[in-house]
């Protein structure tokens, strides 16, 4: 951070920052410059804190009345639910503020595929970020195990059931996940330590994330590199600070339209009937956010196979940065780039709907297609698309075709309208 | 410096990352190793059960460590048909008469061996049992034979210990 000559107005603040520079790094947060065309896209980093914030509050309060034991747990739910001051809305935030959570993580996701923000330098922002991903789709699977349900006992089942296909020992990991030769109360036990722990070890990774962010600056919807501070960029506090406040209270109505007007829309009627290890429900699903990569699990018809697919379709997200070969960022100046990138979007939410549906007959067909086609995307259409691509001129800085009259002005007042 | 004083350092540099190495693992394993099953629950080893009500037919859920176990009497026609399988047709070739000692008794996991759902009884293609997590069809033996599941499912050991009564494990 090159804050240094930042020195503190009062006595005490000069006193107190040459020992901890807290205040430096305050300054270094309000003045940190930023581009001044981010659009609402880029609001979603701060949605993103504040959910995860509202999990780990929510998550201690509902811990101070729930119980980890098979025999107690589904009954500590409903306790929750009935008996506990407020406890009906601690839950549902908590449940509902999950899938909020990885709403606005998709949406992250997908603006930096748009923009090309995994591209040189900011690789090690991206897979920080592929990290905490990874990390909440753990910690979101152990809270669904933990009030016990029908869905709970045999997601939890089949999750760790994964494991099994790994050859030689997977039998063995299986039965240490378990602790015993089910999913049992040694296994509930150990989901909820956990799922007390990932939170704080991804918001841990969230100050890195953030920090790598603050190295090379933010990327910007035009994709170019910019001079900082310069005439391109503003001030985080006040301009990005407001604007990042009202995307978070319009991103608040619609988490409030689910906790208070639709709160099990999300989830799924089967967990709320206790977990019983003898019947499995006639149609198992994930909770939606999984779904995705449940559809790809289940369109390989090798067990081995489709768990190593599954892990693969998120392990190709990680190696984005070297497996687009373009060195332009932005899909702006992109046309071809655009319209797979339109293709993936629909291909996920595919796959997204097969993974809901029964694995038979057209359904399997169709997400065996989708499956297919993600995989190409990452793996040859966006190498041999960097080579082949003509791309529209980019413009060498974000005033440039404001200001200078550039050719490009029109292209990218329509862009940018778009998005 | 000389040659000597070097190799000394080397040598206890190796040293202690050996000993340092041995200390970390010491210290590890009975973190990772407290995860598996402990005595309580190994020492629910065996489970004994009363077929004496099971018609031909039927089957039972026994819970069995905490995983259902089938046992199904079955009908002489379901016996025809699991011996007159070729095993050339089978993902995981086994022959019922492996599977089931006493032809009339079927004792197996109710696990599928996909990922562990609890097949459906008397559905599928193949008359035996269907999972309607992923779609695997089981023939009367419990053999595989369409879909994801990559075995049969688990035959585990039991016993008669007289004419009605099974015992698991």
């Amino acid at each position: 951070m090159s804050d240094h000559e930042y020195k503190p107005s009062s006595k005490v603040g000069k006193w107190f920052n040459d020992r901890l520079p807290l205040l430096s790094l305050a300054n270094h947060l309000t003045d940190y410059p930023t581009p001044k065309n981010l659009n609402y896209w880029w609001t979603f980093g701060g949605i993103l804190t504040f959910c995860l914030i509202t999990q780990i509050i929510t998550g201690i309060t509902l811990a101070m009345h729930y119980i980890a034991d098979s025999d107690l747990a589904f009954a500590s739910v409903e306790h929750i639910m009935r008996d506990v001051n407020y406890g009906w809305l601690i839950r549902y935030v908590h449940a509902n503020g999950a899938s909020m959570f990885f709403l606005a993580v998709y949406i992250h996701i997908f603006r930096s595929l748009y923009y090309g923000s995994y591209k040189s330098p900011r690789e090690v922002i991206w897979i920080i970020g592929m990290i905490i991903y990874f990390l909440m789709m753990a910690t979101a699977f152990m809270g669904y195990v933990l009030p016990w349900g029908q869905m709970s006992f045999w997601g939890a089942t089949v999750i760790t059931n994964l494991f099994s296909a790994i050859p030689l020992v997977g039998e063995g990991i299986v039965a240490w996940l378990w602790g015993g030769f089910a999913v049992d109360n040694p296994t509930l036990t150990r989901f909820y330590a956990l799922h007390y722990l990932l939170p704080f070890l991804i918001l841990g990774l969230v100050v890195l994330h953030i920090w790598a962010l603050h190295v090379p600056g933010n990327n910007n919807p035009i994709g170019i590199d910019i001079k900082k501070p310069s005439k391109d960029t503003v001030p985080f506090h006040p301009y990005i600070v407001i604007k990042d406040g009202f995307a978070l209270l319009m991103f608040m109505i619609v988490f409030a339209f689910f906790v208070f007007y639709s709160p099990n829309i999300l989830g799924h009627a089967d967990n709320y009937i206790e977990a019983n290890p003898m019947v499995t429900p006639a149609h198992i699903v994930p909770e939606w956010y999984l779904l995705p990569f449940y559809a790809i699990l289940r369109s390989v018809p090798d067990k081995l196979l489709g768990v190593i697919a599954m892990f693969a379709s998120i392990f190709v997200l990680v190696i984005l940065p070297w497996l687009d070969t373009s060195k332009i960022r932005s899909a702006v100046f992109r046309p071809l780039y655009k319209q797979f990138y339109w293709i993936l979007i629909i291909d996920v939410l595919i796959l997204g709907y097969m993974g809901a549906m029964p694995a038979e007959g057209l359904y399997l067909l169709v997400a065996r297609v989708a499956t297919a086609y993600y995989f190409m995307h990452f793996l040859i259409i966006l190498p041999v698309l960097g080579y082949k691509e003509k791309t529209i001129p980019i413009p060498l800085s974000i005033m440039e075709p404001v200001l200078g009259g550039s050719a490009n002005l029109s292209n990218i007042k329509k862009k940018e309208s778009i998005h | 410096m000389s040659d000597k004083k070097p190799k000394r350092r080397e040598f206890l540099f190796t040293v202690s990352y050996a000993v340092g190495a041995v200390g970390v693992g010491a210290v590890v394993w009975p973190l990772v190793d407290q995860m598996n099953p402990d005595a309580s629950v190994k020492a629910l080893a065996s489970t004994e059960v009363d077929v004496s009500s099971v018609q031909p037919g039927n089957t039972i859920t026994v819970l069995w460590r905490g995983k259902p176990v089938f046992i199904r009497r079955r009908t002489q026609d379901e016996i025809a048909e699991a011996r007159s399988v070729k095993l050339e047709e089978l993902p995981h070739p086994e022959k019922d008469e492996d599977r089931a000692k006493d032809p009339e008794w079927l004792v197996m996991l109710g696990i599928c061996t996909h990922l562990g759902c609890v097949p459906l009884n008397d559905k599928g293609d193949y008359d035996g049992w269907f999972c309607p997590c992923h779609g695997s069809h089981y023939d009367t033996s419990g053999r595989i034979r369409k879909g994801p599941a990559p075995t049969n499912m688990e035959i585990p050991k039991y016993e008669f210990v007289n004419a009605n009564t099974i015992k698991i494990g």
